[in-house]
Parts: C-alpha cells; structure tokens; sequence
C-alpha cells in the first residue's frame, strides 16, 4: 500500500495497526479462496483489483468525491434507495458488516447473543478499521429486525451522522405508505445533507444509473443457468458484493464485459467446474464481505453456488424501477413500489419468498438448497423451518445451517456441507 | 488367498480410528486404535499392519489421509448409511453416538441417504458428554451406564451444555441426589436430544445405533423406550463408519 493511503487513513482517525492486521487477514483469505481458483474468467481481474483497493482508491475516490462537493451515505441495508442519492450527486456505498472486529468491545455495549452482522458494525466502528464508515456524511440505519433497530440506537451514540430509517412488516397498503413516507422523508434528508433540490429529471438519472447497474447483475445471474457453470459462486458473490461499494458506472461496464467473456465461454461449453457438478442454490442471510466462509467450503466439497437468494445477491437486484412517471411524485411511487417487493424476512407474512425460492431453483437449475442464518437472526432463522418443509414437500432437497463468521465450526459445517454434495450426486 | 480384491475403509474418528479391510462382503480385517494427538499417525500405523488394495478414508480427520497421500475420501454420514445396509439389511434409519458428534440419518430404499442431522459447533450429546459427565461422577465410561440402571429415583439433568451440565450435576450431588440418579438424568438428557434429531429426520425402522454411544446399555435402552421400537446394535457399533467406507472403496 501507498504512504498516501497511509496518510489517508491517519486522517480518517483509523487505527493504523489494526488496520493493517485486517488487510493482511482479508488479502490472504482473499489470495487463498479466489486468486487459486482454477479457469476464472479473464474479466474477474477487474474485481479482484477492486478487493486489492477496497480500503485504498476506493475510499480515494469517496474522499475526492467529498472534495469536489459531493455527500457520501453509507446504507447497512437495501432498503435504502440508491437512486434519491444519486438524484442528490450524492455517492452511495454500503458499510462494512463481514468479519469478527473488536468483539470484545462490541458485547460491551451489546449483548452476547447478538448476531454477527450487527456485532461486526459496532466492531468495525469501535476498532476504526472501516474507512467507509469514517467517510460518511450520512449512515443510514433502518428497523428491519428488533436487533438492528434497538442497536441503531446505541450505534447513534457512536457516531454523529447517523439517519434511521422507519421500515414496514407487513405488505399492506398500510405498510407501502409507511414505505412510501419514509423516503419521502428520506429524500428531503438528502436534499438537505446535499443541498440539491432533487426534480424528476434529477430523479430520472439515479433511476436509470441504478437499473442499468442492476441489469448487468441480472444478466450475470441468468448466465449461470448453464452446465458447466461459467463462473464460480464465490467470484459472482464478490460480483454481488461490490455492487455495494464501487463506482456504479463503471461497476456495470465490467459486469457487462465479464458478461460478454462468459457468453463466450458458454458457446465453447467452457466451465469452472465439470458439467454435471452438484448445484446449489445459497439462501438465506447476507454475506457481506469478507464473509466467504460458507460459500467457500461448499464449492471445496465438489458443488457449484449457481445463485444466491439474499439481500447480496437477487434478492437486492431482480427488480427494477419502472421509470415512466413524468414527475417527482409518479417517480417515488415507483421506487416505492420496486422496493417493497424485496421479500426480506422481516415481512410478515412472506409467502413470495418461498415462491423466489422455487423460481431461482428452477431458472438456475439448482439440484439443491442450502439456507444460510446467522444465529440469532430471527428473521431468516424463523423462516428458513417453514421454506425447508416446503422445498422438502416439493421434493427439493435442502440443507439449513446457521454460522457466523467464526471458524470454530469449521469440521461439522464441512462434514455436513460434503454429506449434502454426497446426496446430490 | 482370495482373488478377491481387498477394499480398505479407514474412519480417522474424534476418539479412536477404525480400520476394516472387507473381501467382497466379509470382514477380513478390522483394527481400533485411539486417535491420540497425532491421528494421521494413529491412522498410518492401523494401514501398515495390513495390506490392501483399495482405500476410503471418513470421518474427522479423512482429509488429512488426503493431503498426505490422495486417498478418496467420503462423509461419515455417507460411509455409516452404507455401513448400515452390511449390518443390518434393509436399515432405514441410522443414529450415531460418536465421541464428538451425533448423527441420525433416514436412508431411501436403494440405500442411499435421504435425509441427515448433525450437530452443529458443539460437541453436546456426544459421547463426549457422556464422558465427562461420567468423570464429574466418578464412573469410568464402562461403568457410566450400567450405574445409571441401578437409579432408584427421578431428577432431572437440563443443560446440553457440558460445562453447564457440570454446574447441574454438581449442584444436583450438593442435593443430595445420588450419583447413580443423576448417572440417569444424564442418560435421560442426550437420549432426549438424539430422539429429536431422528424425528426430524422422520424415523422409520429399521433401526440401527452406531458409534460408541451404542456400548452403552442404558442408552440403548432408554432410546428404545423413547422411540418404542426396537433398537439393531451392530456387533461393533464403533466400526460402521469404516466399515461402510471399506463397502465404498471397490
């Protein structure tokens, strides 16, 4: 790394030695799972020098972004509409929630049996190794589950830009005005934080910035459906993943292109994994990075990941924003629309997302499911019993595990993942 | 000596290491050894008191027979489902009490597994349970289970937690309950635990226990009531997993 990334990051109050001991931790995990991959795609260079720069040109560009007038918001969930802040020439970038960070420091203020993805927040807040959360003009929290809703309060403590969003549970009309009124509310935020007036024209680009950035994901998503897979699951969930955190421009332009390259493949019956690999559809939880824990021993144990049904991955990026209203007031309707068919499980009841399930297991021609929960994340916790009888009944077989982002379950959670392949084959 | 060809299975377990070396259907060979802190060793020494001509190696450590010399490895889950159909012919259900995890596995009607449960993280209800748990109460593990048959009185053990289940039983003797009553309670409890997870794997019989949870007397009886079926032990319920892997091998 360069001494002005050093400077940079003294600048953003990181602590420097920590720092360092976490990018050297993510550059060997990141050396070891997808650099030895064999037959990647050419067009993966592009995102494997993103990750060599995640915490470097990156957070550069964020802060030169901020130089030049333009607001940084940092969002921990897709619920939280990309499009309004670009609207505003804001820039959007998701928030560190992927590793085990300052634990200890963490259960100080929040209990044990909390789940990872909100421990590692406060982790990475406490310990100062997140360069995004310490270039944010605005965090953006949002009451999805009780765990990150009662949290955001003691993380407003922490910080002193912090912006909590109001969520609906259910899918009722009811819900979608709460929907609605919250990012009504939320775009007079981002006018105010920005002090740019955001008109439908304005509006109209962040729409179509975010679509075009979705598209290409689709695109890499239905690629995927082939034998032999073009492309291995953990490098299409890095894909997923930097979709949080790069230059959304520039973002789609290389998805495209590794896109083209895999179509070209596809026509040449060129895989990463012989034809006939065992597939599996991943669902459940997030995985932010560098949680490639799961992912990782799956493909290790002789599978394929040929889709992931979760907020990184199609569960954030299958639908678009129509945007064919003429004005600001049509425009948020269908932004609020588009974003209340995320079937996150903090809905109640969410009859669409066992029905996604069954879509994706089909179009990506999945020959199982395995439903990833954090421990004590209700939510998916909860919902991952009833999605299993289902899937089960239908005759899909399906495997659920619960891990965090620790290693110690590494042998039975190994065990089990190959015993699941076994009976596939 | 057969033409036949001999097939190998080697399950490199928590506690001990099993070797079963078959001709066509017969055991001509098996070997247990402990694992010791050095299994590959433990294991290397069982391969070389025989010979073989094929080779799969299960259970914790079969990836370090893999990495040291490309032997084929497969699950215990899959090595004890296939283990299951030499000892009991036409075994539809497996449970398995090892020393670090508990298994129940439903298998179809062509033998293959349908359906498993394992413990995740956490040794609780293993046979590592057991054993400490014998220790906290002063039993050897061979005593463990025929004390706990001679229990005159009920209480009741909670925890699944062995350090939490240490506080219990120490808390139970500072009672005044008897060891040989909480020797039971503590039976109750892992058999309990195993009991669910072969329903969630819709239990069907036949029925074998496996693993060295299936030596104990108590156990085998307290999961029969539990289940109200009868319980197949297999001759040597510790070899299923190498025995099954020695089925694979040809």
């Amino acid at each position: 790394m360069s001494e002005d990334y050093r400077k940079m990051w003294e600048g953003l109050g990181l602590d420097l030695a920590a720092h360092d001991a976490l990018l050297s931790v993510l550059g060997q995990g990141y050396q070891q799972l997808f650099l030895s991959q064999k037959n990647r795609p050419a067009g993966m260079g592009y995102f494997d020098f993103v990750m060599s720069e995640v915490h470097g040109l990156r957070v550069k560009e964020l802060l030169d972004a901020k130089a030049a007038g333009r607001k940084v918001i940092g969002a921990f969930c897709l619920f939280v509409p990309e499009e309004i802040v670009l609207a505003a020439d804001g820039v959007m970038v998701g928030l560190c929630t992927g590793a085990d960070f300052a634990t200890e420091k963490a259960e100080e203020l929040l209990p044990r049996n909390t789940c990872a993805l909100i421990k590692s927040m406060f982790g990475f807040k406490l310990g100062r190794v997140c360069p995004y959360m310490e270039s944010c003009d605005m965090i953006v929290g949002e009451n999805t589950c009780d765990g990150k809703k009662k949290a955001y309060e003691s993380f407003g403590a922490l910080v002193d830009n912090l912006y909590v969003m109001d969520m609906p549970q259910m899918k009722s009309p009811q819900g979608r005005d709460l929907l609605k009124s919250e990012y009504y509310r939320f775009l007079k935020a981002v006018e105010e934080l920005t002090g740019v007036t955001i008109d439908a024209a304005r509006l109209k680009k962040g729409i179509a910035v975010v679509n075009n950035k979705r598209k290409a994901v689709q695109r890499l998503a239905k690629l995927r459906a082939a034998d032999p897979a073009p492309i291995s699951g953990l490098d299409a969930l890095l894909v997923n993943q930097i979709f949080f955190y790069d230059d959304p421009v520039r973002f789609t332009a290389s998805v495209n292109a590794l896109c083209d390259e895999l179509e070209q493949r596809i026509t040449k019956n060129e895989g990463v994994f012989a034809a006939g690999t065992p597939r599996i559809l991943m669902a459940g939880c997030p995985m932010a990075v560098p949680n490639w824990k799961v992912p990782a021993i799956v493909e290790g144990s002789g599978a394929v990941i040929v889709g992931e049904e979760s907020c990184i991955g199609e569960r954030g990026t299958r639908t678009l924003v129509k945007d064919s209203a003429p004005d600001l007031y049509g425009l948020m309707d269908a932004i609020t629309d588009r974003y209340f068919t995320i079937d996150c499980a903090i809905f109640t009841p969410n009859p669409s997302r066992t029905e996604h399930i069954h879509e994706m297991k089909s179009a990506c021609k999945a020959d199982g499911v395995i439903h990833y929960g954090l421990p004590f994340c209700q939510p998916y916790q909860m919902e991952a019993i009833p999605i299993e009888k289902k899937l089960t009944a239908n005759g899909i077989p399906v495997m659920r595990l619960e891990t965090d982002y620790s290693s110690e379950d590494a042998g039975q959670l190994k065990t089990r993942v190959e015993a699941f392949v076994e009976l596939l084959k | 000596m057969s033409g036949l060809l001999r097939c190998a299975g080697i399950d490199i377990g928590s506690r001990s290491v099993e070797l079963v070396v078959m001709e066509g259907e017969t055991v001509v060979h098996s070997r247990i050894a402990p694992s010791g802190f050095d299994p590959l060793a433990s294991a290397n020494a069982l391969l070389a008191e025989t010979h073989y001509d094929r080779l799969i190696a299960t259970g914790y450590g079969r990836h370090l027979l893999e990495l040291a010399q490309d032997v084929e490895t497969v699950t215990e889950i899959k090595a004890y489902a296939r283990g299951a159909g030499h000892a009991l012919p036409g075994c539809r259900t497996v449970l398995d009490i090892g020393g670090q995890d508990v298994k129940a596995i439903s298998i179809g009607d062509n033998g293959r597994v349908v359906k498993f449960e394992m413990n995740d993280r956490c040794a609780a209800g293993s046979g590592k349970f057991l054993e400490i748990m014998a220790h906290t109460l002063g039993y050897t593990l061979e005593e463990f289970g025929p004390a706990a048959l001679t229990a005159q009185h009920d209480v009741s053990i909670n925890s699944m937690c062995t350090v939490f289940a240490e506080s219990e039983v120490t808390s139970l003797l500072h009672k005044g309950a008897s060891r040989a009553d909480i020797a039971l309670a503590v039976h109750r409890s892992i058999v309990k635990r195993a009991v669910g997870m072969v329903n969630r794997v819709a239990v069907t019989e036949p029925l074998l226990f496996a693993g060295g949870g299936a030596l104990n007397p108590c156990t085998r009886r307290l999961l029969a009531e539990a289940l109200g079926m009868e319980i197949h032990v297999p001759e040597a319920p510790q070899m299923l997993g190498a025995l099954g892997a020695a089925r694979l091998s040809p």
